[in-house]
C-alpha cells in the first residue's frame, strides 16, 4: 500500500516509539509502522469488523468510541498519537485533538481540506455540497460531520494552545506534496504535527 | 456460571434431564480414583480428537464437536509435597479432573487451558456418550473448525480444586479422617486453583501453555495465570471478568451463603450421607442466577407472563413464569453441585483481589509477558465493562500487547456462554495470530520445543 499520506506518517514517527492511532480502521497504517519504524503500536476502533481484523493481523486493539475521549490515558503516555482522516467524522473533534496532545507528546492529525478551490468550485460555481475523491459521499449520505480547512485547524490549535511542528499538505493519497503556496486553496490533504505549547492549559 | 441449559431463551420448564450422576459427588464421598491418567507425558496427546473417526456420528450437527470424551482424573500433591495454599494450610493429595480435546503437538506448543466459572466443570466440550443430549459447557467454541479448532489446538478442561465435579473439594473424603472434609475442608483461593492446575501441567508434561481462557471466575483464574506464572501462558483471554471482585458480587454471594447455611440441613458442612440442604443451595442458586440475566433479557424471555394459567391464583405458588424457570434452575442445580463447594467457591471469588497485595494493578501487570485479550458484554451488571477496561488501562499503561473487545448483547452476564457468533470471529484471530509469535518464540532464543523430559 503506498498511501503518500501514510509515507508522510511514517516519516514523522520516530524509531520504536509508542504509537496509538485512533481510529484505526484494519490496521494498515499500524502494520505499516510496525513493519518499517518497529513501533510499539496500538490502535482505537469503533467498527468491530475492524477491531476484528486488527486481532487478525496481530495488532493490539481497544474497541471503543473515540468521542468518549481518552480519559483512561495517562498524560504523555504514547511518543505519537494518530488521528488519520477520521477527525471530520467525530462528534467532539475539539475535545479529541485536545485529548490527543495530552495523551501524546506529539499528535499528527490529517484530513481532508474543505476549502480545496475545486470544493469552494462546487460550492460557488455549482451550488452544490463537494464531492472529490477525498469527499466522495453524498450530503444525505455522510460519516462526515465536522469538515474543516487548512486554516480552521490552525485556529483550533490555536485556541487550544498547541504549538505546530509541522504542516504537510497533499494532492491525493498517492500523489506527492504541493508546496506551501496557498495550501488552503491547493492542498486536498493536510498533515499537522502539534503538541502541547508551554502556555498550554 | 450459567450453563447452556441455563440459557434464558429455553423454556422455563424444558424438562431437560437433570445431569448425570457422574459429577454429583456431593453425597459420594470421594471422586473415582485417578485410574484414567493417560501415561505420563509421553502420551497425552491420546486426546478425543482422535476418537472423532471412531465413533458413530449422531445428529448431524455432532460432525464439528469434539466427539465423544471422557473426564480424566490425576492425583497431584501428594505428602510430602502437598500443595501450599494462600491461606498457609496445606492440602494433598489432590485429585484433579480433567478432559482433552484434539492433539498435542509434537513440540507441545499447541496447548489452550481452558477454565470453568462458578458452577463449570472439566467437561468443556464433546459429549460423554452418543446419546448425552448435553455438551460440555463451552461446546459452541470447541472443535473442529471452530474458535478454539481441535484441528490446530490441544484444549485441556479442569475442574477446580474445592469443586465438586471430579477434582478435590470439600465432598471429597479427607485422607486423615476417611470422611468427607466438609467445612474440615481448607479455604482456597484462585490463585490456588492456578497452582493445582499447574501441577497438573507438569504431570501432563505441557510446560507453556499457547493460552488460558475464561469467563467470569474463569477469567480471574487466566489473569492469575499470567501474573503468577509469567513465563508459562503466551496469550490470556479473560471474558466478563475483573481484577478484583467488586462489592456487588461479593454482595450476592454472601447472600447465597447465608441461604446455605441457614439451611437446618446444612448442618455446619456435615450433611453427606444424610439430608443435602438443598433448599438453601436453591435459593443461592436463584439469586446467582438473576445476576447472570438482564433486566432485558428477563423482560424479553418471560415478561410478566403467567406459568400454566390464566390469572392470579392468589397464593404463593410460581403463577409467573420468571419464578417458575428461577425455581426450576434451583431445583436442578442441587441435583448436580455440593452446597459446600458453592460456600467454598463463592469464597474464593470474594478474595479475589490481585492487587491484594497493595500493588496498583499496573503494578501487579508489570512483569506479565503474555498477551491479552479482554471481552467485555454490554448487558453484564456483574462484570460490567468498565471492570474490564481497568484491566485494559492498567495493562496499557506500560505498553502490554492487549486488546479490548466489547461485545453488544442482552444476555447480561451469561452472554459468554451464549454469544457464539459475536465472539467466534475475534476469539478465533486472536488465538491464531498469537500461535503465529508463538512459533518464534518457541524456535527462538531457546532454540527447542520445551524439553519432552518434564514427564518424571
Amino acid at each position: 500500500m503506498a498511501r503518500i499520506d501514510y509515507q508522510l506518517i511514517e516519516a514523522l514517527v520516530p524509531e520504536g516509539a509508542t504509537v496509538l492511532d485512533l481510529g484505526c480502521g484494519e490496521g494498515d497504517l499500524l502494520a505499516e509502522l510496525i513493519e518499517k519504524k518497529h513501533v510499539q503500536g496500538s490502535g482505537v476502533e469503533i467498527s468491530q469488523s475492524a477491531v476484528e481484523a486488527c486481532v487478525a493481523r496481530g495488532l493490539s486493539v481497544f474497541h471503543g468510541d473515540l468521542d468518549e475521549g481518552l480519559a483512561d490515558y495517562d498524560d504523555g503516555s504514547f511518543d505519537i498519537v494518530i488521528l488519520s482522516f477520521s477527525l471530520q467524522q467525530l462528534y467532539r473533534p475539539r475535545l479529541v485533538v485536545r485529548e490527543m496532545a495530552r495523551v501524546g507528546r506529539l499528535a499528527i492529525v490529517s484530513f481532508p481540506n474543505f476549502a480545496h478551490w475545486w470544493n469552494r468550485t462546487q460550492l460557488a460555481a455549482l451550488g452544490r455540497m463537494p464531492l472529490s475523491s477525498e469527499i466522495p459521499y453524498e450530503w444525505y449520505d455522510t460519516p462526515n460531520i465536522h469538515l474543516c480547512t487548512v486554516r480552521d485547524f490552525r485556529r483550533l490549535c490555536q485556541h487550544e494552545g498547541l504549538q505546530i511542528q509541522s504542516e504537510l499538505y497533499l494532492r491525493s493519497f498517492e500523489r506527492r506534496t504541493v508546496g506551501s503556496v496557498l495550501p488552503n486553496l491547493f492542498a486536498r490533504i493536510a498533515i499537522f504535527a502539534v503538541m502541547r505549547g508551554a502556555s498550554a492549559t | 456460571m450459567g450453563k447452556r441449559r441455563d440459557r434464558a431463551d429455553g423454556p422455563p420448564f424444558s424438562g431437560e434431564a437433570p445431569r448425570e450422576t457422574r459429577d454429583r459427588s456431593s453425597g459420594q464421598g470421594a471422586p473415582p480414583p485417578a485410574a484414567g491418567l493417560p501415561g505420563p507425558a509421553g502420551s497425552p496427546s491420546r486426546g478425543s480428537a482422535k476418537t472423532i473417526g471412531d465413533v458413530p456420528m449422531g445428529a448431524g450437527d455432532d460432525t464439528a464437536n469434539a466427539g465423544i470424551v471422557a473426564t480424566r482424573y490425576a492425583t497431584v500433591a501428594e505428602p510430602p509435597n502437598e500443595l501450599r495454599l494462600e491461606s498457609g494450610e496445606r492440602l494433598g493429595p489432590m485429585t484433579i479432573a480433567y478432559e482433552t480435546y484434539g492433539t498435542l503437538s509434537e513440540r507441545r506448543d499447541n496447548a489452550i487451558l481452558v477454565l470453568h466459572a462458578l458452577s463449570g466443570d472439566a467437561h468443556v466440550a464433546g459429549r460423554h456418550a452418543p446419546d448425552d443430549k448435553r455438551p460440555g459447557w463451552w461446546d459452541m467454541m470447541i472443535g473442529p473448525g471452530k474458535a478454539l479448532d481441535t484441528d490446530r489446538y490441544f484444549v485441556i478442561g479442569t475442574n477446580v480444586i474445592g469443586g465438586c465435579s471430579g477434582s478435590t473439594g470439600p465432598s471429597s473424603t479427607d485422607p486423615k479422617t476417611g470422611r468427607p472434609y466438609g467445612t474440615g475442608f481448607p479455604i482456597i483461593t484462585v490463585a490456588d486453583m492456578v497452582e493445582a492446575q499447574a501441577l497438573l501441567l507438569d504431570r501432563l508434561g505441557i510446560e507453556r501453555l499457547l493460552a488460558v481462557v475464561g469467563g467470569s471466575m474463569g477469567g480471574m483464574q487466566a489473569l492469575q495465570w499470567a501474573v503468577a506464572k509469567p513465563g508459562r501462558v503466551h496469550q490470556v483471554i479473560a471474558l466478563a471478568t475483573a481484577a478484583r471482585q467488586p462489592t456487588q458480587a461479593i454482595a450476592f454471594n454472601e447472600v447465597g451463603r447465608q441461604a446455605i447455611m441457614a439451611d437446618p440441613d446444612w448442618n455446619n458442612g456435615d450433611y453427606y450421607g444424610r439430608g443435602v440442604p438443598a433448599k438453601g443451595l436453591a435459593v443461592a442458586r436463584m439469586i446467582g442466577h438473576i445476576t447472570y440475566l438482564s433486566d432485558e433479557a428477563m423482560h424479553e424471555k418471560f415478561g410478566r407472563r403467567l406459568q400454566d394459567i390464566h390469572d392470579y391464583s392468589f397464593t404463593f405458588s410460581a403463577d409467573f413464569q420468571v419464578e417458575s424457570y428461577l425455581r426450576y434452575q434451583g431445583l436442578s442445580f442441587t441435583e448436580r453441585f455440593d452446597a459446600n463447594t458453592y460456600l467454598y467457591i463463592t469464597r474464593a471469588l470474594d478474595y479475589f483481589d490481585l492487587t491484594r497485595d497493595r500493588r496498583s494493578l499496573v503494578d501487579v501487570f508489570r512483569d506479565v509477558t503474555s498477551r491479552f485479550l479482554v471481552m467485555a458484554f454490554s448487558s453484564d451488571w456483574l462484570h460490567p465493562p468498565y471492570q474490564l477496561k481497568e484491566i485494559v488501562g492498567a495493562l496499557r499503561a506500560t505498553h502490554k500487547h492487549v486488546s479490548y473487545y466489547e461485545v453488544q448483547s442482552g444476555f447480561g452476564h451469561d452472554a459468554f456462554l451464549l454469544e457464539r457468533e459475536k465472539m467466534e470471529g475475534v476469539i478465533g484471530a486472536f488465538l491464531a495470530s498469537g500461535a503465529r509469535t508463538y512459533h518464534f518464540a518457541v524456535a527462538g532464543p531457546r532454540g527447542t520445543a520445551p524439553a519432552a523430559s518434564r514427564e518424571d
